[in-house]
């Protein structure tokens, strides 16, 4: 535990030192709200039906960025191998690395949803409080396969076009359930009303954490 | 610290090791002993396979066919035991940019399991003559600085065994002589110390013994004490160029 | 020998299916000829399916024990099973443009499809980009296992979007003929067959591959 707990200090410390990760995810997310209202010409009807899956692609988006800097940042110096030479299970890294991750993309998400109700006028406080669990919810999802991905895009030429391109098709379940999740909480109904989709988002974050925490072994250690 | 099960004299065992990627075989074969206590320097052309048996010795990646054992371990099977009693020293730094200098030994010595981590961490960067830098982020160090760094990274849970892939890349002279003057410091503690270079006119002086490595096989392997230095270059040439 | 039997065996079961299709089998009262397309689409559905549960399996293997031959089996079932997965589609959407009206529908069964597909082609993109580097070989085979596990999620979640289902067979959804199900079941023998031979064909041809690799190699 104290490993894991070392490998998240460590992130928050270069985090709070460097500001990168997240100035660029958040100014990130914040243009691609501003793109779609463009895009959709400022028309109350059509975004009022697009801001749920706006607020979930302008948060994948920026999330993808997020990763892959924070493997980048491993990666310089080859700080990772040292890591690695350590007597650390390689799922301990995994923990470290998923946690971290998640707290910085939540943190976006956290960030960005005030922002985007002020934009669409929603009501504050009945959106906000319901939209925070599925932000950490969609969050713990998207970060957990996000996670051993970015690790396997960081060794391909390819890095920053293979993450997005592994990444998407697999999330699908995350996202459209924390869309329709979404869609109920700015229709003004509580979250059960889209159970299903609930259930399927909590499944989806309790097999892939154990099924990367499992894999990440095999994608870290050179082979 | 675990305590090795065999009984060896050898520190570093390998035999028949081999290690290809894909179809192609980098190590072809190395039989290697390297008792305790010995300094043992590798030298090879570049693409021999140098960093590779490094890497099977830091258990980074698993030989395709072959034994080895470090320390009396296994390194199929015990991966964590070996990976407690070798410290790795590399012409990269393998440190954060980001952390100063104490954070990184901090950190690196919380992954080693370490108690009392703080004073032991200042102690190796003392050790290392880095200790009025100790708050400084490692980005505004030096080449020279990071791997003084870097050697205490890899000597803060007082491993037995030190492995060193080419540590004189990209120093200047004057970097050069202070890892030079640590390396016999650290050759002095008793500790078993395997170097890798492709420069013949580094590690000569200090080593006890040593090898050539030649297209993933060890073509040379004798104590300091047959060798001339004057005839050592022709000799190395004429063995690799074989 | 076995594989000349094998590819005599397959080379039979294509013309006889072809002829259970459009020959032996009554035509379907609704929907007329058309239906009789649905016997190719079935079995390569079935060759699709157990094509990608052979790569799920053999990449396990592959992650557990590194031996080059599940990743070939894994490499070559998943390009099979994604040709075969595209004649699905396309023989689904000549069978829909009548039925339905159009070629394609974002309906729950059609979406999981097409996803399936789309995650298929990524493993294909990252498997061939690796060729001979087992790093990026092992990557593929995570990326295999994660998506298959990933695959009965993304069906659920595409079922929380409505859509209109599929009446294969029959008026009404009742009982099919059975020279229909014997037709159906020669059409997916057949395919098996043909799966086989095509799998031991391109397994030969990845073995060549590592040897002429080998060749060059060496002489250098």
């Amino acid at each position: 535990m104290n490993k894991v707990w070392a490998i998240i200090k460590k992130d928050i410390i270069t985090e709070l030192r460097t500001k990168e990760l997240f100035s660029s995810m958040l100014v990130f997310a914040l243009l691609v709200i501003v793109i779609f209202n463009f895009a959709f010409g400022f028309s109350a009807e059509l975004l009022d039906l697009a801001a749920p899956a706006m607020l979930w692609i302008s948060f994948t988006f920026a999330g993808v960025l997020g990763l892959s800097r924070s493997f980048a940042l491993e990666k310089e110096g080859d700080a990772i191998i040292g890591m690695l030479l350590t007597p650390t299970d390689r799922s301990l890294i995994y923990a470290g690395k998923m946690i971290s991750n998640t707290i910085f993309v939540f943190l976006v998400g956290l960030l960005m949803v005030p922002m985007f109700i002020l934009f669409f006028n929603y009501n504050f406080l009945s959106t906000l409080v319901p939209l925070i669990p599925v932000i950490f919810l969609g969050s713990i999802g998207f970060v957990s396969v996000g996670t051993l991905f970015s690790a396997m895009a960081l060794n391909t030429k390819l890095r920053e076009v293979m993450l997005p391109i592994l990444l998407f098709p697999i999330i699908i379940p995350v996202i459209v359930s924390a869309v329709k999740l979404s869609e109920q909480v700015l229709d003004g109904n509580s979250l059960l009303a889209a159970s299903f989709s609930l259930k399927l988002l909590v499944s989806f974050d309790i097999i892939f954490l154990t099924a990367c925490a499992v894999i990440f072994e095999y994608v870290i250690d050179e082979s | 610290m675990a305590i090795s099960t065999k009984n060896s004299q050898y520190d570093i065992q390998a035999d028949g090791l081999k290690k290809s990627f894909g179809n192609f075989e980098v190590l072809r074969g190395v039989d290697l002993h390297i008792k305790r206590g010995e300094f043992f320097t590798l030298f090879g052309p570049n693409g021999a396979g140098k960093t590779t048996l490094i890497k099977l010795l830091a258990t980074l990646t698993d030989p395709t066919s072959g034994n080895l054992h470090v320390s009396g371990f296994d390194v199929k099977k015990e991966v964590n035991n070996i990976r407690s009693t070798i410290g790795v020293i590399s012409h990269d730094p393998y440190l954060y940019d980001n952390l100063s200098a104490l954070e990184n030994i901090t950190f690196f010595g919380t992954l080693y399991g370490l108690d009392d981590i703080d004073n032991r961490a200042r102690c190796v960067i003392k050790q290392v003559g880095l200790e009025r830098r100790m708050n400084d982020i490692v980005r505004t160090f030096s080449r020279g600085m990071k791997q003084r760094l870097s050697v205490a990274r890899a000597i803060v849970h007082d491993p037995k065994i030190l492995l060193l892939d080419e540590p004189y890349t990209g120093l200047d002279q004057n970097g050069s002589q202070i890892f030079g003057e640590m390396l016999s410091d650290l050759k002095s503690n008793k500790r078993t110390i395997l170097m890798t270079t492709h420069n013949i006119d580094e590690g000569l002086d200090l080593s006890d013994r040593i090898g050539i490595l030649s297209k993933g096989k060890i073509v040379l392997d004798c104590p300091k004490s047959e060798i001339q230095r004057s005839s050592f270059k022709d000799l190395y040439i004429s063995k690799v160029e074989d | 020998m076995m594989r000349r039997i094998l590819f005599v065996l397959a080379f039979i079961g294509i013309i006889a299916s072809v002829y259970a299709a459009f020959i032996y089998a009554p035509t379907e009262p609704q929907m007329g000829h058309i239906q009789r397309i649905f016997y190719f689409h079935m079995g390569t559905v079935w060759v699709a399916t157990v094509a990608f549960i052979i790569v799920f399996i053999a990449s396990i293997i592959y992650l557990w024990k590194g031996t080059r031959k599940w990743d070939i089996l894994a490499y070559c079932s998943a390009e099979i099973g994604v040709l075969f997965l595209t004649l699905t589609i396309i023989t689904g959407s000549v069978w829909a443009k009548p039925i339905w009206g159009t070629w394609w529908t974002w309906d729950p069964q059609l979406t999981t499809t097409f996803i399936l597909w789309i995650l298929y082609i990524v493993y294909l993109v990252l498997r061939s980009s690796a060729g001979n580097d087992t790093k990026k070989a092992k990557y593929a085979a995570v990326f295999a296992i994660i998506a298959f596990i990933d695959l009965p999620l993304v069906y659920l979640s595409v079922r929380v979007m409505r859509g209109i289902s599929p009446v294969v067979f029959g008026p009404g959804g009742g009982g099919i003929a059975p020279e229909m199900m014997n037709a159906l079941l020669i059409n997916m023998a057949a395919c098996t067959l043909l799966f086989i031979v095509l799998l031991l064909e391109r397994i030969d041809l990845e073995r060549m591959k590592d040897a002429v690799a080998k060749l060059k190699l060496s002489q250098n």
